[in-house]
């Protein structure tokens, strides 16, 4: 086990990395070949990672469990990325950015992460046009920008709403090229299992091969997590069906730090859920509150009649509506940050005041913004005294060519039409800011393992900023990671290629064979996905999810503990190979949620730990008591100014809590005020 | 020389063959139809001598020579084309039913089956026509050329041989429906503002010539009827 | 909404893995309305698992459920992702089935995309032929600023139609042919139409072209149905780009 040290370099904060790049120890050309690189996950980080280190001529194993790595989760942001280009000369800089960064993630991450993500995100927007990305453009051929919630500047670059699907693309497409010239060895369909360390080194993996069920060896000097986020311990979000902890977890158990598990984002607008079978959630992208108003009925006898069907919600007069963000925030109104958002649509529905048949929905309402657009465009094109109905008309055009898609994505799942009624939206876990503890180079504290991408906790603090996934993502795998990852390889040029024949290898494929089979005997009554359901809605997204207090976290672990060990004793795993050597996406899934079952506890146990309200960690024990901010989170920066990265003891045994404290020299802390 | 062979059977080579040789054979049938319009100007003498001309005139020989060849190339290519397309395919079929909607969906789903409808048609009105021209000693007119005319006019007063012509451009009408406007496609010849009117004039074009062959099996049927 | 819950008669292939002989199996589920096609299958599949049914539950491919992973597949009733234009299986929800409805449930059907179990296919075959030369040769850093090389805007909106390909593979199985042509194309197209991917169009053509006709997809005819059935509604158009670039690079590159 190495020291726990954020390994910070020394000077000024702009120029620590410039510094920092320049003095790295690197790896000769020569040796480069023969040091082997595993990469697990291909997602933006993953991608771009195994890409860039296999152009640098690192021998590359990267790992997907999809059939191709392509279909990694990255690709459904929709939204856009951020980069301090400042081309719309709007007052931009590398400094804005970081400073935004830090104050929008509630001063809960490390500066000089931060700093270099704002440094580097230039170079992605370059490399990602030099890849054919079809950015949006203007009509003269520049790159066209958008704003995003939380700043004051237009520095989101995007290919409509579908940005992430295409960097991915682009980063697909550089990892094919390795690929096709032998520098990437690409195992789809490859499931990590285990994290072999060996020495005290990460030295290789062990993956499930899902066609064959058969365990398989990988070894190299350094292995590599892109794996992504954890936010389907709650069953419902918007991550994708199989995103799931099981990389970092295992790592986790193999001595990895795990830090600030309790900070998740829950984004405020997502289409509700419709009924027990909802399988997952879809976001509705945060540009809508560009031009959506928030809002519900102000009477309990108008919210009786919606929910009905008796009354229509556009027949609600205007004064009968609660526009709650604007009547609460009116500085922000409606574009308030994704956590504050969030609580208020909590806090309305916990008054009982929900629309919809669940009573678990707010309105978003293009109504206005419909006629606004629709007078300013039966202006311009000169139509005197235009009706009623030409205006809506006209503005639903209008209100079309910017939302079509979402409009359209909207109506095929709820079957109503977003032109003529309001949408219903409420919140749902989206995105994950705590993850795999690492310091500046990335390095996890399990020497020789490197985390990137949102699976790493570094850059977002307590809450993440629109737009910022794709460039940490990217940040990671293309330009920090390929140079941070020889300050581990230059001291193994003389390690002799890794051996899958080491004991610790036989032993890592033991643990998980053994799990495997375990799970297997079980031969139970219940489905993996009923106790997937009942971990997530029942227990983490009730007590640990957008409000959480000491009863009811207490609560929440006595339940995970009796609910996990039901898992083991109650499940049913269908097979036709005892040892699992088949392909069977039922026990995918099991060995999942079986890790979600201890990381889940993990995330618990942080959030009880942290007894502060911060970014999308709300403890309801922490509120302001008085003046303007009364009923608002409040952070303790005096007892909570650290980052919490977990030691791993055993799953019935208690963590270790181990504090990184944070030092904020270039950013005066504030409270973040939206009112 | 490589590459050309490599171009040649890779599969956008092979569909270059088909349009190129499938736009010939367009344009074959409007000469053959005008050609064939003569039928109608008098009792057989400009037609007789027209055929005279077609083959007698070296270079007219040639170019059909040429001809043969290409529908020969057509038919094999395309045959060839299915039967690698089915392969590709393989064995199993969709148990469901429903189709997408595209545009002349009969047309270019059938496309084979049209193509040797047409061949077999081919077939029999040259052993009808072509053969006897060359091969057979055949009456001659005033002027002293073979009597093609007499023996069209005299082969068209037999109802089966009237339905099996009708068919055989019903069958030319609908590969033609598709195939006009997929050679350009093949040949990459597209374009927003172009290829809506390739496709109306590859319509027209698909009715109008074999309506224009059919006028001649009918008239020989229906004139003695007028008499 | 009078039929908030519709009763189902399935008809779907079961086959336990490659090259195994399969076969279709009858289920009766009872589902909401609301639900999406593939929660319809979870349905089915806690049937499936409560009942321990021999054959196990229906395996099927899915994953984003936001219509942009192009994970899922199926051929629903004979067409790639079902009856509704421009949608992919995990958007399609049950309101568009009727009370009682028998539905066919079948994996792609194409030799290139053989059947790994139930309704999984194998399309690897893709990622070869994007591997073949669906990029840009560039390597990370050192590349100009991104307003160095400007794009026309309606070119760059065209690139991006292309680009807006998933990877499905719908046109295959909607395809008569089973031919590639439509995803090969979108990629061509994608990076042909901007300038950044001009440079290397020749090449990439003629790499992306070999490789599809080696993976042994079928010879387009121009039928359409890939168009009609793509969930990212990406037009023929794009054939016809590629077959141009083709013949082009054909006739004008020295090697």
């Amino acid at each position: 086990m190495k020291k726990f040290d954020a390994n910070i370099p020394e000077g000024p904060l702009a120029e620590k990395w410039t510094r920092y790049r320049g003095t790295m120890p690197l790896v000769a050309p020569n040796n480069k070949r023969n040091i082997e690189v595993i990469v697990v996950g291909t997602g933006l980080a993953g991608a771009s990672a195994a890409a860039t280190l296999g152009e640098l001529g690192y021998k590359v194993k990267a790992f997907c469990f999809h059939d191709s790595p392509r279909r990694a989760h990255s690709i459904a942001a929709q939204g856009g990325i951020n980069a301090a280009k400042n081309y719309q000369n709007d007052g931009d800089s590398v400094y804005r950015l970081f400073y935004d960064t830090v104050k929008g993630g509630d001063y809960r991450s490390r500066e000089a992460n931060v700093h270099r993500l704002a440094e580097v995100s230039t170079d992605i927007i370059d490399q990602c046009a030099a890849q054919g990305v079809p950015f949006a453009r203007e009509y003269g051929g520049t790159l066209a920008n958008r704003s995003f919630g939380g700043v004051q500047v237009s520095r989101t670059f995007y290919a409509r709403g579908q940005t992430g699907q295409q960097l991915l693309i682009g980063a697909y497409s550089a990892l094919s090229r390795q690929i096709s010239l032998g520098t990437v060895e690409m195992y789809n369909r490859h499931e990590m299992l285990d994290l072999v360390v060996a020495d005290g080194k990460a030295r290789g993996i062990i993956a499930r091969n899902l066609i064959s069920g058969k365990l398989e060896r990988f070894a190299a000097h350094s292995v590599v997590l892109a794996t992504g986020g954890y936010g389907n311990v709650y069953y419902l979000s918007t991550n994708a069906m199989a995103s799931n902890v099981t990389a970092s977890w295992t790592a986790h158990k193999r001595g990895a730090y795990f830090a600030n598990p309790c900070y998740c984002q829950i984004h405020p607008t997502c289409i509700p859920v419709s009924g027990d079978y909802q399988s997952k959630l879809t976001l509705m992208s945060e540009s809508l509150r560009n031009d959506g108003r928030v809002w519900v009925p102000k009477s309990m006898d108008d919210v009786k009649a919606i929910r009905t069907g008796a009354k229509k919600p556009k027949d609600l007069a205007e004064e009968d509506r609660d526009y709650y963000l604007e009547r609460i925030y009116p500085a922000f109104g409606n574009l308030v940050p994704r956590d504050v958002a969030s609580r208020a649509a909590k806090n309305v529905c916990d008054e009982d005041r929900g629309v919809g048949a669940t009573g678990l929905a707010v309105y978003l309402d293009f109504a206005a913004a419909i006629v606004r657009y629709g007078k300013s465009s039966a202006l311009s094109e000169g139509i005197a005294n235009p009706s009623m109905e030409e205006i809506k008309k006209l503005g639903r055009a209008v209100v079309e060519s910017k939302y079509g898609n979402l409009f359209e994505m909207y109506e095929k799942i709820t079957g109503e039409n977003p032109y003529y009624t309001p949408m219903r939206i409420y919140p749902a876990v989206h995105y994950t800011m705590g993850g795999l503890w690492v310091d500046y180079n990335l390095e996890t504290s399990v020497p020789g393992l490197f985390a990137a991408g949102e699976c790493n906790f570094s850059d977002h603090g307590a809450n993440r900023l629109g737009a910022s996934a794709l460039m940490q993502g990217l940040a990671d795998g293309y330009f920090v990671l390929p140079y941070t990852i020889g300050t581990f390889l230059s001291k193994e040029i003389r390690t002799p290629k890794i051996s899958t024949d080491l004991p610790e290898f036989a032993a890592a494929e033991k643990n998980v064979g053994d799990r495997i089979k375990q799970l297997l005997s079980i031969n139970g009554t219940r489905s993996v996905e009923s106790f997937h359901r009942e971990l997530g809605v029942k227990i983490m997204w009730e007590h640990c999810g957008m409000a959480r207090n000491a009863e009811g976290l207490t609560k929440a672990l006595g339940e995970i503990k009796k609910l996990r060990k039901k898992f083991w004793e109650e499940v049913y795993v269908p097979h036709t190979d005892k040892n699992g050597e088949e392909f069977n996406p039922e026990l995918e899934k099991a060995l999942r949620v079986a890790d979600f079952m201890e990381m889940g506890e993990l995330m618990i146990r942080d959030a009880l730990n942290r007894n502060e309200s911060c970014g999308g960690h709300f403890r309801e024990e922490s509120v302001e008591q008085d003046g303007e901010q009364k009923g608002e989170a409040k952070r303790n920066d005096k007892d909570y100014m650290y980052v919490a990265a977990w030691e791993f003891t055993g799953v019935d045994s208690e963590p270790i809590l181990n504090k990184e404290d944070l030092t904020f020299n270039d950013i005066e802390l504030k409270t973040r005020s939206y009112k | 020389m490589k590459w050309l062979t490599n171009f040649l059977v890779s599969s956008l080579g092979r569909k270059l063959i088909m349009s190129l040789t499938g736009l010939f054979l367009c344009l074959f049938l409007v000469v053959h139809m005008l050609g064939n319009l003569q039928l109608f100007v008098d009792s057989g003498e400009t037609f007789n001598a027209y055929a005279y001309t077609m083959t007698h005139n070296p270079l007219i020989k040639l170019i059909s020579y040429g001809n043969y060849f290409f529908i020969l190339l057509h038919a094999i290519q395309g045959i060839a084309i299915y039967l690698y397309n089915k392969k590709a395919r393989g064995s199993e079929k969709y148990a469901g039913k429903e189709k997408s909607k595209t545009a002349a969906s009969t047309s270019s789903r059938n496309m084979a089956i049209f193509g040797s409808l047409i061949f077999f048609f081919i077939a029999v009105h040259m052993a009808q026509f072509w053969g006897k021209m060359h091969f057979t000693d055949m009456p001659v007119d005033a002027l002293g050329h073979k009597d093609l005319y007499l023996i069209v006019s005299e082969a068209f007063q037999q109802e089966w041989v009237v339905i099996f012509y009708l068919l055989g451009l019903v069958a030319l009408a609908f590969h033609l429906m598709h195939g006009f406007w997929s050679a350009f496609q093949s040949l990459g010849l597209s374009h927003k503002k172009y290829s809506p009117i390739i496709r109306a004039v590859g319509m027209a074009y698909a009715i109008l010539i074999p309506l224009g062959f059919a006028a001649m099996p009918i008239y020989f049927y229906v004139l003695p009827m007028m008499k | 909404m009078a039929h908030d819950e519709i009763n189902l008669t399935l008809n779907v292939w079961r086959q336990s893995a490659l090259n195994r002989k399969g076969g279709y199996k009858q289920y009766k589920v009872r589902v909401n309305t609301h639900m999406s096609f593939l929660e319809m299958l979870d349905v089915l599949n806690e049937q499936l698992i409560s009942s321990k049914d021999a054959d196990g539950p229906v395996a099927f491919e899915h994953d984003c459920r936001e219509g942009i992973c192009g994970a899922c597949s199926l051929v629903i009733n004979g067409r790639p992702h079902g009856p509704m234009q421009g949608t992919t299986t995990c958007q399609l929800h049950m309101r568009h089935f009727k009370e009682g409805e028998v539905i066919y449930i079948e994996p792609y059907r194409a030799k290139a995309f053989p059947v790994m179990k139930d309704l999984v296919v194998d399309r690897s075959s893709f990622d070869r032929i994007i591997q073949s030369g669906g990029y840009i040769s560039v390597n990370t850093g050192g590349t100009p600023d991104g307003n160095a090389i400007p794009v026309e805007k309606d070119q760059s909106e065209t690139a991006m139609d292309a680009a807006a390909c998933i990877g499905c593979g719908a046109c295959v199985a909607a395809c008569p042919n089973a031919a590639a042509m439509l995803f090969t194309s979108a990629k061509v197209s994608h990076l042909a139409l901007l300038p950044q991917g001009q440079v290397e169009s020749q090449t990439r053509v003629k790499r992306m072209v070999a490789q599809m006709d080696k993976e042994g997809f079928g010879l387009c005819s121009n039928v359409g149905a890939c168009e009609a059935e793509c969930p990212k509604e990406i037009s023929i158009d794009n054939i016809a780009r590629m077959n141009r670039n083709y013949f082009g690079a054909i006739l004008s590159s020295n090697d």
